[in-house]
């Protein structure tokens, strides 16, 4: 079995899984947030007539897609998370500190472990060598009562990663990449394992921008070997109990995808698919609105602090907007000490508070007919950043903050 | 069998272009259902209650959100046929006990075609043709005989304190 079949089936108890195997299995933790929280709660009490949830120490409600209260509906929403917290007596509870993929990975997520979410990008968890993925609100209410699941054992897609990773060019450009080749569809249902000397030269942050996105192209779980920088990772965050599951040496992978960054250029998903997406060459020069740096894709402190020095000493074109939102309470705490959110004030930019932003279109950076928005998220469908009639593009943070300089879409390469 | 008038979708269609992010603290489904699909005329201005929506490759792709095919119930659409789904919406259709299709021949259907959906086929008796659909795996076809997760586990569990 390869690490992916050996975490599930340590998890339901079989000495033995292969793919297409449906297997009820036991989880490390259960996330919801408050986009999707308050139905969980109505389907475990009315549908389920549930009463008590498996653990509180396991069932984690974070508050990150309308914080601060975008409305009334979310003020009232949120206090009823709350008070549904409160009742159950949740050890974990995250009100406005964050997204909550960033947060999971800050403090509860460890290699090995099994953890589902009620949100689709909580396959990031990989990053760090757990599987994780994200389930309907029904799924969730009946983990909360179980603390069991069902899953299918997926094939498992081995995407070795070579080459030595050129100026300018990220992980964000490589899952972008991989997600134009594979299309929105090409992995539904797989396990995508990451892996090779360019994966392991990829720091922690860059690693769960990677892991983030596969559900771009349908994927269940995204996977990535723990190493020395995990285990250096987990151990500033207060984690050190934890075993690293290896492969068998008779391991089978559906199929190998190879990937050399070497020749990479700096990608752009252009509206409205996050498959449609191109070398920058193809586009450089389109206008840009409104630039976003954040998200659980990239507003982690690596992301921010490679903006920064693209534009250290330098304004934001005239007539744009530039909103940057560190990805936690914990990315903001670093950015300050460093003095990198002084670097994005100078530069003109405005300073969002810990949470989804202006990705999910939830609280705040909302567009208007006919406007465009190039962002360093994960998703570029239509209207989920306001009117129907504008555009979003996604990029790098590094190409989001070279575009902002001049006003258009500007390959980071000519600054770095 | 289920009868109804085809609304035919694209590839790709996501969960946010079923029911918008802003939508989705509204107190219920039924407030959120008048959203569905808001920006589609097709379904806003054509739609009626007992229809089929008819999509292409990886429908209900993105987000997690289970309001999307809850919306869609809601407003009384009485199945989905698609080329293919996207995982999570599958799942969460299937929980709500909505009707999901995998038919891979849904290109020949034209729009407000009259279908009849059976057990191994849908017929289009508009233009006199029928295709085959893809059968469920054995577990996921009782999972959606039983109306979905919940009553499938309440099942197993009444089953289990009679013998």
């Amino acid at each position: 079995m390869n690490a992916v079949e050996k975490i599930l089936a340590a998890h339901c108890g079989e000495t033995e899984v292969h793919p297409g195997m449906i297997v009820d299995v036991a989880l490390d933790a259960v996330m919801a947030n408050d986009a999707t929280t308050c139905l969980a709660i109505d389907i475990f009490k009315d549908r389920i007539g549930a009463d008590r949830i498996f653990d509180p120490a396991k069932v984690i409600l974070i508050m990150d897609h309308y914080t601060p209260s975008s409305s009334i509906a979310a003020a009232d929403s949120h206090n009823r998370m709350r008070a549904f917290a409160k009742d159950q007596g949740l050890h974990h509870v995250y009100d406005g500190l964050g997204v909550c993929h960033q947060l999971m990975m800050e403090r509860h997520v460890a290699p090995g472990q099994l953890i589902i979410g009620a949100d689709s990008h909580t396959c990031s968890y990989g990053a760090l060598g757990a599987l994780a993925t994200g389930m309907g609100s029904t799924d969730v209410a009946v983990a909360w009562s179980r603390g069991r699941i069902w899953m299918k054992v997926p094939e498992t897609i081995a995407i070795t990663v070579t080459g030595k990773w050129p100026k300018g060019v990220f992980a964000k450009d490589l899952i972008m990449r991989i997600v134009g080749d594979l299309t929105a569809r090409g992995a539904t249902y797989k396990a995508l394992y990451f892996r090779g000397p360019a994966i392991e030269a990829l720091s922690i942050a860059e690693r769960m921008t990677l892991a983030n996105m596969v559900i771009e192209a349908g994927a269940k779980f995204a996977y990535i070997r723990p190493d020395e920088k995990t285990r250096e990772y987990l151990g500033e965050m207060g984690r050190s109990d934890y075993n690293v599951v290896e492969d068998d040496e008779d391991s089978v992978f559906e199929k190998t995808l190879i990937y050399d960054v070497g020749d990479l250029q700096p990608q752009i998903a252009f509206p409205h698919s996050v498959d449609n997406v191109r070398d920058i060459s193809a586009f450089e020069g389109t206008e840009i609105d409104e630039y976003f740096l954040g998200a659980c894709t990239n507003g982690r402190y690596e992301d921010l602090e490679v903006a920064a020095s693209i534009l250290k000493g330098c304004k934001i074109a005239p007539g744009v907007r530039f909103l940057v939102t560190p990805a936690s309470t914990e990315v903001y705490r670093r950015t300050i000490g460093s003095g990198l959110i002084e670097v994005f004030i100078d530069s003109g930019a405005m300073i969002g508070t810990p949470g989804c932003s202006a990705c999910f279109g939830g609280s705040g950076g909302i567009l208007g007919k006919g406007e465009r928005l190039l962002t360093t998220a994960n998703r570029n469908f239509r209207a989920r950043v306001g009117s129907p009639e504008s555009e979003i593009y996604l990029a790098s943070p590094a190409t989001v903050a070279a575009s902002a300089l001049a006003g258009h879409i500007t390959d980071p390469r000519r600054i770095m | 069998m289920i009868q109804g008038k085809a609304i035919i979708f694209g590839n790709n269609i996501d969960t946010d272009q079923i029911i918008g992010a802003h939508h989705l603290t509204l107190p219920s489904i039924a407030d959120m259902a008048l959203f569905a699909f808001e920006h589609h005329e097709n379904f806003t201005d054509h739609f009626t209650k007992g229809d089929i929506i008819v999509g292409g490759e990886n429908f209900g792709c993105g987000s997690s959100r289970e309001q999307a095919p809850a919306v869609l119930r809601e407003r009384g659409v009485a199945a989905i046929v698609a080329k293919s789904f996207a995982r999570i919406f599958f799942r969460n259709a299937i929980n709500l006990g909505l009707p999901v299709i995998v038919c891979p021949e849904i290109d020949e259907i034209e729009d407000s075609a009259r279908l009849e959906i059976w057990d191994n086929c849908i017929k289009d008796v508009t233009a006199k043709r029928q295709y085959s659909i893809v059968a469920l795996p054995y577990f996921i076809h009782n999972l959606v005989a039983a109306g979905g997760i919940i009553d499938y586990l309440r099942k197993k569990e009444q089953n289990a304190g009679r013998r």
